[in-house]
């Protein structure tokens, strides 16, 4: 499903720019290719240009420069209501003063469709969204998880080929939040629409998406599948942006087949996985994610003093955050198993990890 | 779980911890709070009970309650209310009368008492205050005497006029206010479509209402749109236009009309220089219904503006994007989701402009000549000029009666819960 380049880009961004007050790009040479059927998300601090994309894509802003095809035609001068793609808002925007199957019916009456056919498709709809009963409410008589579902029925009805989501589950709670998440999962698996995804929240990109796109400052950090994003970051703000990491600067002193050798700031040299780190010479920050590294093990290659400062326990795995080469935020996932040693705050030990779990990357200046 | 310390009485109301109902026991602990807010209302309230409600309910009252008659002539009204109105008017009647006429004059009340009998019969004025002249005069037989003076006591009409006069509670006025007369037998009948004058004036204001609101909406839905629309320091200062004839005096914008739309006005003067009308044949914008409509529409213009405006800036934009997301053209979307929403701003503006239009007085006396003139001008002619004020509190009466009508039909239409004045 992932696969782009076998075969015609679904939604095709071609060197795109937006600016709204002509100083400052919101969206600087944004070049993406969607395959169809995919679930593509875009994930992003606010401000980082993710919803800009996906209005333009809507047809809502204009895109200063370059050009948005869509199956093939650019679609930069087509009306947005000509452009056949559903949308799902971030506060649903449904029509109050009609009820849910009117809302559902809007899209097929606006196309002109005979009124059997507008009523078995609004009934398919509220069904696949197990809404039925609901027809003859009014929006605001339903609960925000209601209301969610039936603005998806309502982007879904007219059966694009598109749907485009900012931030759906927003405003729902914790645990609704992840229910929608799986149903949403599963109407795209079931009906194969291609879906533009935008949020800020990284475990719902995780959950949901074949392949999640990491906006920031106007730019795609990193496209790539969810596990790729989350074990092999290609720079410092997605590694820092997907998950909890251990940062820790240094200085690059060689570099061997692919792997760097860094001399950390605060004493202690290191090996990892040049990935973005420049020449040797320059500085570098390493990044391990916390569960990747171990506690008391002499087989590694890599092994800093650590001290404890602080034990957070959460059931299946114990937080702990360290002093390590001068940085007192490091933080390791202890393991809640038998062969675990137990550790004590205010006890010294060693922390270590393999050289393939560590990368060193580029000194984001604003993601330090 | 929420039972475990709640028990219930043998009525089945739940009791509090004590015993006592629960209802009474919340009663109880809301007093407090109760009692100071009726207290921080207090002063108002007294204030408008005595400057505002007592006041108006005894103007109503007077609408159908007059009783110069039964208070200045004591002897004869009581006679008069029990004639039938279709029999000979009895001796008896007759004595009374006399009586009451001699004292009457020499109360000097006789010309209050003559003129309340001219507004059922005219030419009895002159006929009450003669008589009177000449009553301490007067023997028994009464009625022959009374006939010999003047042939008009012979006249059953007159008779018939006193008795109208006589009763104090009457739909009389009422009557009157809707042009038809109420006779001493007891019957109402319509005046003659020449002598119609109230309804007339009802439904021309009724019309006149109903046009300026209109137009205030045709005109100022665009501009509470921009204002809803525009970035907010843009916003602010069309607001501020949008506001400035509150900020100016009634008077003085009634009077700017007048220079601009008189005949040698600012509006005439341009017709006449871009060659729209000829100089010896201007407009007559002033002074005539044309005045009236343009002067009162600009007045009461921001009474419109001001509740769309508060509605619109609640719609979501994300509403119509929803709309031509879902495949409805501009025009579509718009009237389908956009104006829908702005219809309780719409019914809020418009029942405002109509309410404050039914009753408009000063623009319509300054500018509205002969043919501008509402029911509220006359209304105001009859507490000044005509001092008829049983008339005046009738046709105050029946214009509160359309406005609580209106009231009640919008609730029942639209919802007054739904009305959004800013």
């Amino acid at each position: 499903m992932a696969e782009t380049g076998t075969e015609r880009p679904f939604v095709h961004f071609d060197g795109v720019q937006k600016s709204y007050d002509g100083e400052t790009l919101v969206v600087k040479n944004l070049n993406l290719e969607i395959a169809p059927g995919e679930f593509v998300t875009m994930l992003g601090p606010s401000g980082s240009g993710k919803t800009t994309c996906l209005m333009m894509l809507a047809g809502f802003e204009a895109a200063t420069h370059g050009e948005i095809f869509l199956k093939g035609q650019p679609i930069n001068n087509v009306p947005p209501h000509k452009r056949n793609i559903g949308m799902v808002f971030q506060n649903y925007a449904l029509f109050p003063h009609m009820t849910v199957a009117e809302n559902l019916a809007f899209p097929l009456q606006v196309r002109k469709m005979r009124r059997r056919d507008v009523k078995e498709k609004v009934a398919r709809a509220l069904g696949m969204v197990q809404m039925d009963e609901f027809g003859n409410r009014k929006p605001a008589q339903l609960s925000g998880g209601q209301q969610q579902r039936v603005a998806l029925a309502r982007a879904l009805v007219f059966e694009p080929e598109l749907v485009l989501m900012d931030e759906p589950l927003g405003a729902l709670d914790k645990q609704l939040r992840e229910h929608m998440q799986y149903e949403i999962k599963h109407i795209h698996e079931q009906l194969g629409v291609t879906v533009v995804y935008v949020t800020h929240d990284q475990s719902e990109a995780l959950t949901m998406s074949d392949r999640i796109a990491v906006f920031d400052d106007g730019v795609i950090q990193q496209l790539a599948p969810p596990s790729i994003l989350y074990e092999q970051p290609d720079n410092a703000f997605v590694a820092q942006f997907i998950g909890e990491n251990n940062r820790l600067p240094g200085k690059v002193t060689a570099i061997e087949n692919g792997v760097a050798r860094v001399a950390l700031d605060q004493g202690g040299e290191v090996c990892a996985l040049a990935i973005n780190c420049g020449d040797v010479g320059g500085r570098t920050v390493l990044s391990i994610r916390p569960e990747r590294v171990q506690v008391n093990s002499a087989s590694l290659q890599n092994r800093l003093d650590g001290n404890v400062l602080e034990l957070i326990y959460l059931g299946d795995h114990i937080r702990c955050r360290m002093q390590v080469a001068g940085r007192d935020d490091f933080i390791v996932k202890v393991p809640n198993s038998p062969e675990h040693a137990m550790l004590r705050e205010g006890e010294t030990c060693t922390v270590g990890w393999n050289t393939e779990d560590c990368r060193a990357l580029d000194l984001a200046a604003h993601a330090m | 779980m929420t039972d475990a310390t709640a028990t219930h009485g043998p009525d089945g109301l739940l009791l509090a911890a004590d015993g006592t109902p629960l209802k009474t026991k919340l009663r109880e602990s809301m007093r407090a709070s109760r009692m100071r807010a009726f207290g921080l209302v207090l002063p108002l309230l007294l204030f408008v009970m005595a400057s505002f409600i007592i006041p108006i309910m005894m103007l109503l009252w007077t609408g159908v309650y007059n009783a110069t008659y039964a208070v200045n002539m004591p002897a004869s009204a009581p006679l008069m209310q029990a004639w039938d109105g279709s029999s000979e008017p009895t001796e008896a009647m007759a004595e009374a009368m006399v009586a009451d006429l001699i004292a009457a004059r020499k109360a000097k009340t006789i010309g209050k008492v003559a003129s309340r009998v001219n507004r059922e019969l005219s030419g009895t004025r002159s006929l009450f205050t003669k008589t009177a002249r000449r009553a301490a005069k007067m023997e028994a037989p009464f009625m022959a005497t009374l006939v010999d003076r003047d042939k008009d006591w012979a006249d059953v009409e007159t008779w018939r006029a006193i008795k109208t006069a006589a009763t104090s509670l009457t739909p009389a006025y009422y009557a009157a206010a809707v042009d038809a007369k109420y006779t001493a037998t007891g019957d109402f009948e319509m005046q003659g479509e020449e002598r119609q004058i109230h309804l007339k004036l009802f439904w021309k204001t009724i019309w006149v209402s109903g046009a300026v609101m209109f137009a205030c909406l045709f005109l100022g839905y665009p501009v509470a749109y921009l204002l809803a629309h525009l970035p907010a320091k843009r916003a602010n200062l069309l607001m501020i236009l949008v506001l400035l004839p509150f900020w100016t005096s009634l008077l003085v914008r009634t009077t700017a009309w007048i220079a601009m739309l008189q005949s040698q006005g600012v509006l005439n003067d341009i017709f006449v220089w871009i060659g729209i009308t000829g100089d010896d044949q201007r407009f007559s914008l002033i002074y005539n219904m044309t005045g009236t409509l343009i002067a009162m529409t600009h007045i009461l213009l921001p009474f419109m503006i001001l509740p769309i405006y508060s509605v619109m800036r609640a719609i979501p934009p994300s509403h119509v994007r929803a709309a031509k997301s879902l495949g409805a053209t501009n025009s579509t979307a718009f009237w389908r989701v956009y104006f829908p929403a702005t219809i309780p701003g719409i019914g809020a503006g418009g029942l405002l402009v109509f309410i404050l239009s039914i009753g408009y007085y000063i623009t319509p006396a300054l500018v509205g000549g002969q043919d501008g003139q509402l029911i509220s001008n006359f209304i105001a002619y009859h507490m000044q000029k005509s001092l008829n004020w049983s008339l005046a509190a009738a046709l105050g009466g029946i214009l509160l009666a359309i406005v609580l009508i209106l009231y009640w039909l919008y609730d029942r239409i639209v919802g007054i819960d739904n009305m959004k004045l800013g």
